[in-house]
């Protein structure tokens, strides 16, 4: 499967690419448009970038790696992100995350059989006064408790 | 108790719903200090103006900010452009105000980005957002987007003849860029690793250029600066460390949350007055007073300041104004982990010290918590720590440390003689006093040779 970004996209990186001095300073713009394209971002995309910013598909390979928040191929349709750092912890982090895996019958970073649904345990979202902070795609949920869990995966799923 | 008077003035419009449109800026008589600067001043007038008001940075150093951009080289010396960068990149566990600036009020810091351009030479910002905080992004490229139409940014921002074109950067989850160099070489489109200082960002930075690199509630103070003056800055808390100051705290507290305030609150009123007073009304334990990097403090320092010198009295630092409130409930070996694991997780693994010094920290304490704790445990952390601090690119890994000789250095850190016999009763005892963790030493051992390798996450 080949990756090459709609015409729209390829527009926007393009303006883009004119904000920076340099070219290849669009990488990290450019991985979230392919991220937004394909909903995740796999060898393809990489190399398809390289070639529009003038860098080996290795560096894009390399830059991807060091950042946690791109998505992976094979993650699910919600991917649920729950803070686990201190503040978050102090306030039940570790039952929101027990209580996700038993009801979602998943662990850390495994995804549904259905593919909905990814449950990984993550670092401090920047939510700390509203802890427990769980991340579902691009929305903050914030203030969760266990109680509050399964009321989160069927709003989650009536969402669709 | 009652909170001091205090009229807001970084969160005044974006606690209000609905502020954060151009038009509504504008009813409030926005990007008016922006004019200000821009038509009836000089760049070396605003730099006097923001030194004089003492504004220290809001993102962890406490760097006084006019001083700072004073270091900018002048053009006969570096020639080239100069370039401006917002360090949105907030992930110090504790810390999250700056995102309610970008949400709320997300003009009142394109007017300071304006004028910070304006003050270095700077014809070109970027704001380095981090790639959780979507929403903020989308809310501050609508603005900027805004802006330009307005002309506030653009070639001729605010009719001034200076040209200030803004670009929101986003991140992608990686800590290490919110260190200034780190972010630096994101920003290029690298990996976030961080460079060794000297040269200085003001005079090498964003794509070899000068660069003055900000915190968003830095930049969003300047306006008010630039409208009210320097004496009135001054006259918001106490004088040697002033202005106003949003404060975020977070754990054991009936009422978490970000708050602004004068610089100078206690952390008693901090506590009791702003944030409701302490969870199911349970003791004080430990005060981490800035951040999760700061060295704890003991209950007894409830009454300190919470400032950059008042705290540095202490032993501890003010960072980013993220205080986490830990109540009696609280296991300090368990605490600590977390904050290990965190640190071994976000080390970009550039220097070997912070790479395998974080990573053994979070595996010590897991082993002590887990029931595995030996007698020497405590020498071979300190030894550890001892070998992180000062000794890497950047000061991630002395932020890992820090934390950890203030609860175990008892002759640098008096208020570790608080906490550290905490940690010598789980080695005595071999569990966890307070049941946190079952013992699983042994069995962990039996079965996979060794305990849980680098992280539960």
């Amino acid at each position: 499967m080949s990756f090459t970004f709609t015409p729209e996209r390829r527009a926007k990186l393009d303006a883009l690419v004119t904000r920076y001095p340099k070219k290849q300073a669009a990488l990290l713009p450019a991985l979230r448009l392919a991220e937004e394209q394909a909903g995740c971002i796999d060898f393809d995309a990489m190399e398809h970038i390289a070639e529009i910013l003038d860098v080996s598909p290795a560096k894009v390979l390399g830059v991807f790696t060091f950042y946690t928040h791109y998505r992976r191929p094979g993650t699910g349709k919600f991917l649920v992100q729950v803070c686990a750092t201190l503040p978050c912890a102090l306030r039940g982090a570790e039952s929101v995350f027990d209580r996700l895996a038993s009801e979602l019958g998943i662990g850390q970073d495994e995804t549904t059989k259905d593919g909905m649904f990814t449950l990984k345990k993550v670092e401090c979202l920047a939510s700390c006064g509203s802890a427990v902070c769980v991340q579902v795609n691009d929305d903050y949920y914030e203030n969760i408790t266990a109680d509050k869990v399964p009321d989160l995966i069927r709003q989650l799923k009536e969402k669709k | 108790m009652s909170l001091p008077a205090y009229e807001p003035v970084l969160l005044k419009y974006a606690n209000q719903r609905g502020m954060h449109t151009l038009e509504a800026y504008l009813a409030h008589g926005g990007y008016g200090a922006a004019k200000k600067a821009l038509t009836t001043m000089k760049p070396a007038e605003v730099i006097q103006a923001v030194k004089d008001s003492g504004l220290r940075g809001r993102g962890g150093a406490g760097f006084p900010c006019g001083m700072k951009w004073s270091f900018v080289p002048p053009p006969d010396r570096v020639p080239g452009p100069r370039y401006l960068c917002v360090n949105a990149d907030e992930s110090e566990p504790g810390t999250f105000k700056d995102r309610y600036i970008m949400e709320g009020d997300p003009h009142e810091l394109l007017e300071g980005i304006i004028i910070a351009c304006y003050a270095i030479g700077a014809n070109t910002a970027y704001i380095y957002i981090r790639g959780e905080l979507v929403l903020a992004a989308k809310i501050l490229e609508k603005a900027v987007e805004e802006a330009y139409r307005h002309g506030a940014l653009g070639p001729n921002a605010l009719g001034s003849g200076f040209r200030v074109d803004c670009t929101v950067h986003r991140g992608a989850g990686a800590y290490i860029c919110g260190e200034e160099t780190g972010l630096l070489s994101s920003l290029e489109g690298g990996r976030g690793y961080p460079r060794i200082k000297p040269p200085f960002p003001a005079v090498v930075g964003a794509f070899g250029h000068p660069t003055i690199i900000n915190n968003v509630e830095t930049i969003a103070n300047v306006p008010h600066i630039i409208e009210r003056g320097a004496a009135w800055f001054k006259s918001v808390g106490p004088s040697d460390d002033p202005g106003p100051k949003i404060y975020c705290i977070s754990g054991h507290v009936k009422k978490p949350g970000y708050y602004e305030g004068p610089m100078g609150i206690t952390i008693r009123s901090l506590i009791h007055d702003y944030a409701g007073g302490m969870m199911d009304e349970r003791p004080l334990k430990a005060i981490i007073a800035g951040g999760s990097s700061c060295p704890w403090i003991a209950p007894d320092k409830i009454d300190t300041p919470l400032g950059f010198e008042s705290l540095k009295k202490v032993k501890t630092m003010f960072g980013s104004a993220g205080t986490i409130i830990l109540n009696d409930s609280v296991c300090v070996v368990d605490a600590m982990w977390n904050i290990l694991r965190f640190y071994a997780h976000e080390s970009c693994g550039q220097c070997t010290p912070c790479r395998e010094g974080t990573g053994w920290l979070a595996q010590i304490f897991e082993r002590i918590e887990k029931g595995g704790g030996r007698e020497d445990d405590i020498a071979t952390i300190l030894d550890v720590c001892d070998n992180m601090r000062g000794k890497t690119i950047c000061v991630l890994s002395d932020a890992a440390a820090w934390p950890v000789q203030s609860i175990l250095d008892v002759k640098n850190y008096p208020d570790a003689a608080i906490f550290r016999p905490e940690v010598e009763a789980h080695i005595r005892e071999k569990k966890c006093p307070m049941g946190k963790h079952a013992p699983a030493f042994k069995e962990a051992v039996r079965q996979h040779g060794r305990i849980s390798p680098r992280l539960v996450v």
